[in-house]
């Protein structure tokens, strides 16, 4: 049995006097440990609402979460807030986006991190100390008994996000949500924050589940890739076999509008047409039809159901034949 | 068409650090460009990338005297910019247009697109009667892809790729020979980011632009660009053709930059060779003597790094490079070697040699 187990997640947020509005549709997944599982897509798919809807952190009132999210077996939903409580933190750690916004500004990094650990392991205050120098070590802050008495606001953002990381690992959880953990950060942190995290994965074999918009850092970390589209998953496959023959029109697209560093010189992108904005509701068709090449009369009318092919699951009526080129040029 | 259209010389952007409550004290200097070269030919895309806080947007608005600079002059075909003033400084912005990074706060909420478009038709005289203009409207929105029933909507009315479309017509407006984009797709969903740089190749020759693209993202840098720079801590350290910086990068910084950007391809990513950098980048406002990167090049030398400044100089054919050594890195004579992180001083990283005289606010002076 999987360490977390997603099955048929929905999120509904219900807004007074406003349609309902189905941010996540559906969303199964399993992470093993050791394994990292990326979910990814642009703004507005659900990616991040998947992942505030397992760690238990969206407002009770307003949203209406169902299917179950089994972690070791017990299904994190129907646990009350004092339980989920005790495993925030302690089995499930999490790294936000943004490392200045989720740590408090006027406490110092130091009592962020034992605050953890005196709550989840029963450390003292000085035992806890130590441990968390010993964490800021590992995530690689430089001279880590000084940055335990600083504020937040004193530490560059690629050092924000290691303290972030320490504390999601303070108690060495099982499963690590990463929700967009490098986003705000320059490309050559962002390169020792992924390495940071791909030994953790190896050493400690915890389970990571990565959220992020970037097709590059996925095929450099992942194992399985989802990808989402208007809060369901449009395409799941492994990663080599996912990058190497991409079937769904989206991922396909999304592939072939990315410029490549190790591009030709003078190759075209060819973009998806549209915005999201133009998308559709699943229920009556594919979200994707209005923007997708491949696009025929019964995809405006039936919803694709999700389907099985060798390993990849797949939600399109028509979708890319391996070896297709990218899409004909789309008129701007 | 090889032809200069911008000369930069000797640009230097430097933000004085004041302390006081009555009398400003100027105690440091954040060092945002020092001394930055460039030329760019006519026609031709020239991309300047590096991380934030390099000086890369400074330099761009420098350009523009959008910030004035501490010291030296850009020559706009011909004729000194840095020297031109009121009526003659107006007219040549003209020439000079601008896209900002972010599309829905570089457009006024309360300006319909019409009036966005039309305001600088006024300013300089293009406003040529009802009929004419409208046709220009027109024009210009079916130039950047837009509905002419776009007119009468407001920004916010558009998703992020529109705006940033809208942007793009009212640069064009003025038929400029010179657009300086500042991070023109980095607020852009994926999908969205290929229509827009689609769509600035389309113009570019169509209307024989000259761009200036400043962007973090060394990716849609090289496939923009024809030539190159890359900068770190307010100073180019490489200069080359878009190919030529990707195919072979001589600056160290270069080499780490690049091998950072993570590919989407599963099979490369596998093989390929990370340089990762230690630590962050040094605080402006306290530049590192000698070659302002020597604190986390891994192929730093022993003598002359750390004392004395390698000025930019062309190793092959268009080629530029600013560092000592870096003959010897390409033949690999030198091997790169571990690099403790230096810690980064955060907040105003003045040199704790200069004394903080004065009190630092109203309520510090009222209660010593």
């Amino acid at each position: 049995m999987a360490l977390l187990e997603v099955r048929d997640l929905t999120v509904v947020f219900q807004r007074k006097g406003e349609e309902p509005f189905r941010a996540v549709d559906g969303v199964s997944f399993d992470v093993e440990p050791g394994q990292t599982v990326g979910l990814v897509g642009e703004s507005g798919c659900g990616k991040s609402v998947t992942s505030l809807a397992i760690m238990g952190l969206l407002p009770k009132r307003g949203a209406k979460i169902s299917g179950t999210v089994k972690y070791d077996g017990t299904d994190l939903l129907k646990l009350s807030d004092k339980e989920m409580r005790d495993r925030r933190g302690r089995d499930l750690g999490m790294v936000f986006q943004d490392p200045l916004s989720s740590l408090n500004p006027v406490v110092p990094i130091g009592l962020q991190v034992t605050e953890v650990l005196e709550r989840h392991r029963g450390l003292s205050r000085k035992e806890a100390m130590i441990e968390a120098k010993n964490l800021l070590d590992k995530v690689g802050i430089p001279d880590p008994n000084r940055r335990l008495k600083e504020y937040p606001h004193q530490l560059s953002g690629g050092m924000r996000q290691r303290a972030l990381i320490a504390i999601a690992l303070a108690c060495r959880p099982k499963l690590l949500i990463a929700d967009e953990p490098t986003t705000a950060l320059d490309v050559t942190i962002q390169a020792q924050i992924l390495s940071v995290m791909k030994e953790l994965v190896q050493d400690l074999g915890t389970a990571l589940v990565m959220i992020t918009h970037d097709l590059g850092v996925v095929a450099g970390l992942c194992d399985e890739v989802n990808v989402l589209y208007g809060g369901k998953v449009v395409e799941k496959a492994m990663r080599h076999k996912l990058f190497a023959e991409p079937r769904h029109p989206y991922t396909h697209g999304l592939l072939a509008s990315i410029p490549r560093l190790d591009a030709a010189p003078g190759e075209k992108l060819t973009p998806i047409k549209g915005s999201v904005a133009d998308n559709i509701p699943w229920e009556h068709g594919c979200a994707f039809a209005p923007r997708c090449p491949n696009a025929l009369d019964v995809c405006v009318q039936v919803t694709p159901p999700e389907e099985d092919q060798l390993g990849r699951l797949l939600r399109c009526h028509n979708p890319v034949v391996p070896g297709t080129p990218a899409a004909e040029e789309v008129p701007v | 068409m090889s032809e200069t259209l911008v000369s930069v010389q000797d640009m230097k952007v430097h933000f004085p650090i004041k302390r006081g409550v009555f009398i400003d004290r100027t105690v440091g200097y954040v060092y945002a460009v020092d001394g930055v070269d460039l030329e760019i030919k006519r026609g031709e895309t020239y991309g300047l990338v590096g991380e934030s806080g390099c000086g890369k947007s400074t330099l761009g608005r420098a350009m523009l005297r959008l910030n004035e600079p501490t010291a030296g002059k850009m020559v706009f075909d011909g004729q000194d910019f840095s020297a031109l003033k009121g009526e003659e400084l107006r007219k040549m912005r003209r020439r000079i247009q601008m896209v900002f990074q972010d599309p829905l706060s570089s457009l006024d909420p309360r300006q319909s697109v019409e009036s966005i478009l039309v305001e600088g038709l006024r300013a300089h005289d293009l406003d040529k009667g009802k009929e004419s203009t409208s046709k220009r409207l027109r024009e210009l929105l079916s130039a950047v892809g837009l509905p002419s029933t776009a007119l009468r909507k407001y920004p916010h009315e558009f998703s992020g790729g529109q705006r940033q479309r809208i942007g793009i017509a009212r640069a064009l407006a003025l038929e400029p020979d010179l657009i300086v984009a500042d991070e023109p797709v980095s607020a852009l969903d994926v999908s969205v980011q290929a229509q827009v740089v689609n769509l600035m190749e389309e113009l570019q020759e169509q209307f024989g632009l000259t761009y200036l693209v400043i962007a973090h993202d060394l990716a849609v840098v090289k496939h923009i660009s024809d030539r190159v720079g890359v900068m770190y801590l307010g100073g180019l350290v490489e200069e080359a053709s878009a190919e030529d910086l990707y195919a072979e990068p001589l600056h160290p910084y270069t080499r780490a930059l690049l091998s950072a950007i993570p590919v989407p391809d599963p099979v490369v990513e596998d093989r390929r060779e990370r340089i990762l950098l230690a630590g962050d980048l040094p605080s402006p406002a306290n530049p590192p003597t000698g070659c302002r990167f020597h604190t986390r090049c891994p192929w730093r030398q022993a003598s002359r790094c750390d004392t004395e400044r390698p000025v930019l100089r062309e190793l092959k054919p268009g080629h530029k490079v600013a560092c000592h050594y870096a003959e010897q890195i390409r033949s690999g004579e030198i091997q790169p070697h571990e690099v403790k992180p230096i810690l980064v001083e955060e907040g105003d990283g003045l040199s704790p040699d200069v004394p903080l005289v004065g009190p630092a606010s109203v309520t510090e002076a009222l209660n010593p």
